[in-house]
C-alpha cells in the first residue's frame, strides 16, 4: 500500500470510522461520497461499534508474500453489532477456534510491516473474546 | 486532587515457558527458574508493537477515564522499542485513539524507566494546570539475545495512565527521582540486541538507585513501609524487587500483588507500571501504594498514591492484570518464538 493511500484511510483503518446517510440513514463501510441506497450525498461521520460474531470465515495457508508469517491465518467476515459487515483477518486464533457465530471484537494491530524502508502499516483485525 | 483517572494494561496472549529457553540452548533450566523465580514470559504475536500494546491499554484508561478523548491534551509513549528509528509512535496512538490533533505528542526512552518518565511528565502537565487530562504509557517488546539470560525475562506489555485532577481514582501525593551515569546495560544505534555488564547491573545500578529513590520518597513524604497496602519495585526478574522490597521493610503481602513477572517477564518500561495497574486493580478506598521503577544507565522514579472512592467504581470496566495473565494462553515452542521476535533472517519481498 502507497503512503497517501495510507494515510487517506486512516480514519477507517484506525478509528472504524464509516459515513451514515443523512437522508435515508444507511451506513457505509469503507465511506462513500453518495448513498448506494437513496443517491443522498451528505454523510454523518460516525465509529462503528467493535463488537460483533463472525458470518463465515475461510484459513489462508498460501498467503501473498507480505503475510507469510502470520500464516495460516483466519480472515473473516464480521456482522458488527449495528448490523455493518465487514472483512477483516482474526489474529491470534487457532483456525479451529473460529467458527460462524464466534464473537469477536476489533483491535487495533499492525497489517503489514514489509521490508525495512517501509512504512509500517496499521488497522483492525478481530480478536476472538468467545470461543 | 491531582493523580491517575484512569489506567489500562495490556498482556499479550502468546506465552514461552523457560524450560523451551533453556532446552533449546542446553541450559538447566530448573536452576533459570529458581535463579529468576520465573516460570514463563509473554511474547508479542506477529502482528503486535509497542504501538499496538500502547492503543490497547490505552483504550482501556480512557475507557476507565470516562472522559471524551479530545480532551488529553499531551501524549507521551516510554519504550526501549520504539518501531521506528525515525517517527513518532505517538501519532499513531493519537489518531487511533481520536485524541488531538490539539495534543503535545512524544516519546520517551530511558531503558526501563520510560514510562513512569512519560507518567511523571504527563502528570506534571495536569497538576501545572496547563491542561485537564494527559496520557502517559509504558510499553515494550523487549529483546534478550539468543542464548542470553535476558531471554528468559525480555517480555512484551504496556500499561497505560490517564493524568487529571477531575475524578481521580488514585491521587498521587508524593514523587521523587534518583538518577546518575550508570552504564549497566546499553544498546548502541544499529545492534539489534543489548548488552548487559552482567553481576555489575545488580549492587551499582538496580539496588542502588531503587533504594535511593524509596527512601528519598519515604523521607520527603515521611511515610513508612507499614503504611502501605502496596508496594511495586521495577521486575527485570523475580527476585530483585522481593529482595529491595525486603530490604526496605515491605513485606510479602505488600509486595506479592503487583509482583507480575513470574507469569509476565520483564515488561521494560511496562513493567512497574504494569505492576501499579494490577494493584489498583484490586485496591480500596484508602490504601497507600508506593511504585519505584528502575531503568538502567541509570535512575528510578518513585511515586506514592492513593485510591480514592472512585477507584471501585472502574475496576470493572476493562479487563484486569491477573485475568489477562491466566485467560487463554497459547504457549509457543522455541522455533515458533524465535520467528514470532523477529530472530529469523529471511528474504526481503
Amino acid at each position: 500500500m502507497i503512503t497517501p493511500r495510507y494515510h487517506r484511510e486512516i480514519p477507517q483503518r484506525y478509528r472504524l470510522e464509516a459515513g451514515k446517510c443523512t437522508a435515508c440513514g444507511e451506513i457505509h463501510f469503507p465511506p462513500r461520497a453518495v448513498c448506494r441506497k437513496c443517491a443522498g450525498r451528505e454523510m454523518e461521520t460516525i465509529a462503528l461499534p467493535r463488537r460483533g460474531k463472525v458470518l463465515t470465515h475461510t484459513t489462508v495457508w498460501i498467503p501473498p508474500a507480505q503475510f507469510e508469517e502470520q500464516k495460516p491465518y483466519v480472515n473473516a467476515v464480521v456482522e458488527l453489532e449495528n448490523g455493518v459487515k465487514l472483512t477483516c483477518m482474526v489474529c491470534e486464533a487457532p483456525p479451529d477456534e473460529v467458527t460462524i457465530g464466534t464473537e469477536v471484537e476489533l483491535v487495533f494491530r499492525r497489517l503489514q510491516h514489509g521490508p525495512a524502508w517501509e512504512v509500517i502499516q496499521y488497522g483492525y483485525k478481530a480478536r476472538v473474546i468467545k470461543a | 486532587m491531582h493523580g491517575i483517572v484512569g489506567y489500562g494494561a495490556y498482556v499479550p496472549r502468546f506465552r514461552i515457558k523457560a524450560e523451551q529457553i533453556a532446552n533449546q540452548w542446553g541450559a538447566d533450566a530448573d536452576a533459570f527458574k529458581k535463579g529468576l523465580l520465573l516460570e514463563e514470559k509473554t511474547v508479542p504475536g506477529p502482528d503486535e508493537d509497542t504501538i499496538t500494546i500502547s492503543v490497547a491499554a490505552a483504550r482501556d484508561a480512557v475507557t476507565r477515564a470516562g472522559i471524551d478523548p479530545q480532551l488529553i491534551g499531551a501524549c507521551y509513549i516510554g519504550s526501549e522499542s520504539h518501531p521506528y528509528a525515525v517517527k513518532p509512535s505517538g501519532t499513531v496512538l493519537i489518531d487511533a485513539l481520536g485524541i488531538g490533533p490539539d495534543c503535545h505528542v512524544a516519546d520517551f526512552e530511558f531503558a526501563c524507566k520510560a514510562g513512569t518518565e512519560a507518567m511523571y511528565v504527563a502528570y506534571s502537565h495536569v497538576k501545572s494546570g496547563e491542561m485537564p487530562y494527559a496520557l502517559g504509557i509504558g510499553a515494550d517488546t523487549s529483546q534478550g539475545a539468543p542464548g542470553d539470560a535476558l531471554e528468559y525475562t525480555a517480555s512484551a506489555g504496556g500499561s497505560a495512565f490517564v493524568m487529571g485532577s477531575e475524578g481521580v481514582v488514585a491521587e498521587i501525593l508524593h514523587t521523587y527521582s534518583f538518577t546518575s551515569d550508570t552504564p549497566d546495560f546499553w544498546r548502541r544505534e544499529g545492534e539489534f540486541y543489548p548488552r548487559h555488564a552482567g553481576r555489575f547491573t545488580g549492587e551499582p545500578a538496580y539496588f542502588h538507585h531503587v533504594l535511593s529513590s524509596c527512601q528519598g520518597i519515604l523521607d520527603r513524604s515521611g511515610m513508612k513501609p507499614e503504611d502501605f497496602r502496596y508496594a511495586v519495585f521495577h521486575m527485570p526478574n523475580g527476585k530483585f524487587p522481593l529482595r529491595a522490597g525486603k530490604t526496605m521493610g515491605f513485606t510479602k503481602e505488600q509486595l506479592e500483588q503487583g509482583w507480575v513477572v513470574n507469569l509476565m517477564g520483564n515488561t521494560y518500561s511496562g513493567s512497574s507500571p504494569t505492576g501499579l495497574a494490577a494493584c489498583l486493580d484490586e485496591a480500596k478506598p484508602g490504601d497507600n501504594i508506593l511504585i519505584t521503577s528502575f531503568g538502567s544507565g541509570a535512575g528510578s522514579d518513585s511515586f506514592i498514591l492513593r485510591a480514592t472512592d472512585r477507584l471501585p467504581e472502574v475496576q470493572g470496566l476493562a479487563p484486569k492484570v491477573r485475568d489477562q495473565l491466566a485467560d487463554r494462553r497459547i504457549h509457543l515452542d522455541y522455533g515458533k518464538y524465535v520467528a514470532y521476535r523477529g530472530k529469523i533472517r529471511m528474504n526481503e519481498v
